[in-house]
């Protein structure tokens, strides 16, 4: 099959306004928001055929096929959404919304605070993923979908996908989990302050008010998608892929010397800074180290999750220390605690959490193989 | 569904709460699920199985018995099944314990190594058995713990696992007279029934 043919092809970004005051976790009121998002694939008449796609912390709306014919590159999830693809577009309507607080068009730092008449930089309110799901809910209302077929996401879109089951069990048929966490560890949150303390420690930060100064803290992204980076790898993944592979200079003399394993956390990392915003890349990563759903349970994750309704897929990495199998594991055993229906297994790969987006053969049949059984369990008929 | 399936499916009451040890590709589970209203779980680590079992919309969870079963609270189900797979565990005893700590009762099948041909072949060839029910050379064999019938009751004797029921049954899961008379003898699979006693 060659690219057109399994590819959703041209599409174009579409925008939710929510006209009413939204109240956000933090008790902050948002006068109504904007989400931008895709679609791909055609809703049936009985509105039963929708998938919901959440992004993880540095995803947006374009999650598959391209915006012109010139674009370099696909969606981020391109291989798994499409014609043929393990969410198959010929049978299921995609959703996939940039999240509140985001960078790419939704609202967030970088739109304007009608309250004050100039962008809302670091005063944007502190979202939580309960938050995300709440404004997608509305989305899925606007869209004419009162019920997901499923909701799926990786890492932080597990996340949510995990949260719509707590809060709007009637909402899903199904959540799929993949290389997710019903609640950051230390050594995870502590990742995230790293990476947080290279963008508030930048020169050019300016209390997060940098763009009415016409700057950018790119040297405090860059660090922080470096950080990032790494921890979304394996120690296995990158051996293979860099080695101790020199890019220039001459190990001998030790001088000027990079391997070729800098020489792409540079690039990952200027090119992360050109396209991602500093305030939302906090924003995120608070999301991320608040979310605990649990918390309101007396920390019991198996009381938590009682009162969900859909069926479960968890799906996790070997090499993925960042969002570890042992992770997705406690998720599964709470699950079965609770009597929900449940399917779990872990790929074998060596490269990381950032597994999850790869096209992984055994990732996809289990995913191709649950989307399909999916389409056989649900309503065509109105 | 194969025959021995069958016999387990009967041992089980409707809606009860299952769990399937080495659940292959979920052919028990996805049967007792519709017949039985039974929404279990099935344990297995073979990846192809595991894809065939998420087409069959059966409950699978990737887990390594031999890795334990400690992520399983006390008696969180009616009955723990475990099929043909008792023998090619590191520590069947232990996994016995296990599944009778986590379920009120369990069902166990395994081949017999004390079946007659087993013994003929061993007594007049001088070499390890390889027949219909035991295929595998031993050099390769995943068989890591055979026993015969008096092994395993013997186990359970002393573990004071209490035997509520056994079904001894030829190679095509048949139980025949003979058998009954000689099931040490002649035949070829078990089905045991197994609680702890009050």
């Amino acid at each position: 099959m060659t690219a057109a043919e399994n590819s959703v092809g041209i599409v174009s970004p579409k925008r939710f306004r929510h006209p009413a005051p939204f109240v956000l976790q933090c008790g902050e009121t948002l006068e109504g928001f904007e989400l931008v998002y895709e679609t791909y694939g055609e809703l049936n008449d009985a509105a039963s055929n929708a998938v919901l796609v959440c992004h993880a912390l540095s995803g947006n709306h374009h999650a598959a096929g391209f915006h012109d014919a010139s674009d370099e590159k696909p969606g981020w999830w391109d291989a798994c959404i499409g014609p043929g693809k393990p969410i198959d577009t010929s049978r299921y309507f995609v959703v996939s919304p940039n999240n509140l607080g985001g960078c790419h068009g939704s609202s967030g730092p970088l739109t304007t605070d009608p309250s004050t008449g100039r962008p809302y930089g670091p005063d944007f309110p502190a979202v939580t993923v309960k938050d995300w799901v709440a404004s997608q809910a509305f989305l899925a209302d606007h869209l004419g979908i009162s019920r997901f077929t499923a909701i799926v996401g990786g890492s932080l879109g597990g996340m949510q996908a995990m949260q719509w089951a707590i809060d709007l069990p009637d909402r899903l048929h199904s959540a799929i989990l993949i290389a997710s966490a019903a609640r950051l560890s230390a050594q995870n949150i502590a990742f995230n302050e790293i990476a947080r303390q290279a963008i508030l420690s930048d020169s050019q930060f300016h209390q997060g008010r940098y763009r009415e100064r016409g700057r950018n803290p790119d040297l405090g992204l860059m660090l922080a998608r470096m950080v990032g980076h790494v921890t979304y790898l394996s120690d296995d993944g990158m051996g293979r892929k860099f080695g101790r592979e020199i890019k220039s200079g001459d190990i001998r003399h030790g001088r000027d010397v990079q391997f070729q394993v800098e020489s792409y956390l540079h690039y990952q990392g200027r090119s992360f800074s050109k396209r991602f915003d500093a305030n939302t890349y906090l924003l995120m990563t608070y999301a991320l180290d608040y979310f605990d759903p649990a918390s309101d349970f007396d920390d019991d994750l198996v009381r938590t999750l009682e009162g969900t309704r859909c069926n479960f897929c968890v799906i996790s990495f070997s090499s993925d220390w960042r969002f570890s199998a042992e992770r997705s594991k406690e998720i599964v055993d709470a699950l079965m605690m609770a009597r929900k229906n449940v399917i779990s297994c872990t790929i074998e790969s060596d490269q990381g959490h950032d597994a999850f987006l790869l096209p992984i053969p055994r990732y996809f049949d289990v995913l191709g193989g649950y989307f399909d059984r999916l389409f056989t369990e649900i309503d065509h008929a109105r | 569904m194969r025959a021995d399936l069958a016999i387990i499916a009967d041992l089980i009451n409707r809606g009860a709460r299952v769990l399937d040890l080495g659940c292959g590709e979920g052919d028990l589970l996805a049967h007792l699920k519709t017949d039985k209203a039974v929404n279990g779980y099935g344990l297995e680590i073979d990846a192809d199985n595991i894809t065939t079992c998420v087409n069959k919309g059966v409950n699978v969870i990737e887990q390594d018995l031999d890795s334990g079963l400690d992520n399983f609270a006390d008696g969180s189900f009616d009955m723990v099944v475990m099929t043909e797979t008792l023998q090619s565990v590191q520590a069947p005893d232990q996994l016995l314990e296990e599944m009778l700590r986590i379920g009120r009762e369990c069902i166990v099948t395994f081949p017999n190594f004390a079946y007659w041909r087993c013994r003929v072949h061993l007594a007049l060839k001088g070499r390890m058995p390889v027949s219909e029910h035991l295929p595998h050379s031993w050099y390769d064999t995943p068989n890591i713990h055979l026993c015969t019938f008096r092994d395993f009751e013997k186990l359970c004797q002393t573990r004071g696992f209490e035997i509520i029921e056994r079904f001894v049954v030829d190679a095509e899961h048949i139980n025949r007279p003979m058998i009954n008379r000689f099931p040490n003898f002649f035949g070829t699979f078990a089905f045991y029934r197994l609680g702890r006693p009050h």
